[in-house]
């Protein structure tokens, strides 16, 4: 069944396309709930959890996404555990975004200054007070850039979930290119979706970082 | 009773003692200098009375909310005592009106629409009512210095600490800052001052403590402390103020 590269293959990639964005979204809302918890838990929390935290985000840095992926697939269906493709690459994936997300929030966490702790402890703000009302949002103002730039390789990582048959944008572009043996009209046009997605996220991820760098905190 | 009363307060770093053994006790109205050479431990004793550093031994009673190493009570006594510090420290996120109304309406419940009254009153008491909306960036350093003493009016504190509040300031800034400090202390603000500028602190402050090698080394009513120091230490840290 040959068909040749045409409207319909775009509307095909198109549909992985959407896919891909909301597996990212899912990635990100999941990265981005667990990613602040371990954050906060990494710079405030007690040794023993700090420590878990770091060890986490160590082990999961430090391992291929891939494997991450296989593991959840089937690794835990091995034990008994099924997931269906969807919800093995959305945890997967979370799993994997919340390591690199703690360590950037972790990070902007760290950089506000000493300083300004103790103004809040003087002010007698609680801890969470603290947290909420002076550290937060200024850290909150230094992570935009890096975290969206972090965006950028979630979109582009979704692409490994193509590998236990998720069918994103990747693994349509496979499909289809089984079914019109065109890998470049039909990569191509992927590469150019992955673009369209990815450079304005780039782009405002630039953006973001020049104005902190202008010097605007407000 | 005295509004502050630091009792027999050691802190150490590992083995190296800081503090050994401080007395010290401020009545209301009150305005104490606190005089010495760096690392004389006059910035970490004030430091301990609101609890920014930990320490070991001894008990500080604000009004009635005593901190001993537990630490228990910490916040009950922060709500009572102010500080001010040397880089001002003030939220550069919020404008200058939400520095003030934050720690009021999160620690003490101040409604919104009682907000502006105050930021009006405390700003006015700093000479600073037209800068209510600005941003800290905004600023120069002595405007933000006087914020940064507004904001801790705005907590009605019954004392005010003030750690070396002009040593990042010109002399012009300077001068604005310690105006502002004077008028409180004519207010009768109760207010513990640990600075380098011994002009200020003998003519405003009412008692002068000298510190030295973790201790109260000479203690007394200003004017006799800068004319009569009985200590050589002291005679000699002065020196070259008297000529």
């Amino acid at each position: 069944m040959i068909q040749s590269f045409g409207w319909q293959s775009v509307q095909f990639l198109f549909h992985g396309l959407v896919w891909t964005v909301g597996l990212s979204l899912c990635t990100f809302v999941g990265g981005g709930i667990f990613g602040l918890l371990f954050a906060i838990a990494r710079s405030l929390g007690p040794n023993w959890l700090r420590a878990l935290v770091a060890g986490y985000i160590q082990l999961v840095q430090a391992t291929p996404l891939l494997i991450v992926v296989f593991l959840s697939y089937y690794g835990l269906s091995f034990l008994g555990f099924y997931f269906p493709p969807l919800a093995a690459a959305a945890i997967s994936l979370t799993i994997y975004a919340t390591a690199f997300l703690a360590d950037i929030w972790r990070g902007c966490i760290e950089a506000i200054p000493r300083t300004q702790w103790e103004a809040a402890d003087a002010l007698a703000l609680s801890p969470f007070q603290r947290l909420r009302y002076v550290i937060l949002p200024q850290a909150f103002q230094i992570s935009l850039g890096p975290t969206v730039g972090f965006m950028v390789q979630i979109v582009k990582n979704t692409s490994v979930t193509a590998l236990i048959g998720f069918v994103e944008l990747t693994r349509a572009g496979q499909l289809l290119n089984n079914m019109t043996f065109q890998p470049f009209h039909v990569f191509l046009t992927v590469a150019a979706m992955y673009f369209v997605v990815c450079y304005p996220l780039s782009w405002w991820s630039e953006k973001l970082k020049e104005r902190k760098h202008a010097g605007t905190a407000h | 009773m005295p509004a502050l009363r630091i009792e027999n307060l050691k802190k150490s770093y590992g083995n190296v003692p800081v503090l050994k053994g401080i007395n010290l006790a401020v009545e209301n109205g009150d305005v104490v200098a606190v005089i010495g050479r760096s690392g004389s431990g006059k910035s970490t004793m004030l430091r301990c009375i609101n609890g920014l550093e930990p320490f070991q031994e001894g008990t500080i009673e604000v009004v009635g909310h005593k901190l001993d190493q537990s630490r228990a009570n910490l916040r009950e006594l922060r709500k009572e005592v102010g500080m001010v510090f040397q880089s001002y420290n003030l939220f550069p996120h919020l404008s200058v009106a939400e520095n003030i109304t934050l720690a009021p309406r999160v620690v003490k419940g101040l409604p919104r629409d009682e907000g502006s009254a105050l930021v009006r009153e405390v700003l006015s008491r700093v000479g600073l009512a037209e800068k209510a909306d600005a941003y800290p960036d905004e600023l120069s350093g002595g405007q933000q210095q006087r914020v940064a003493i507004a904001r801790s009016l705005a907590m009605k504190p019954k004392v005010m600490l003030f750690d070396e509040v002009t040593s990042a300031l010109d002399p012009e800034l300077t001068g604005e800052v310690l105006k502002t400090i004077a008028q409180l202390a004519e207010a009768g603000m109760t207010m513990v001052l640990v600075t380098h500028e011994m002009g200020f602190a003998r003519r405003v402050a009412t008692r002068t403590v000298f510190m030295h090698q973790g201790t109260v080394w000479e203690e007394g009513k200003s004017e006799e402390i800068f004319t009569h120091p009985k200590t050589p230490e002291l005679k000699n840290f002065i020196a070259p103020d008297l000529k």
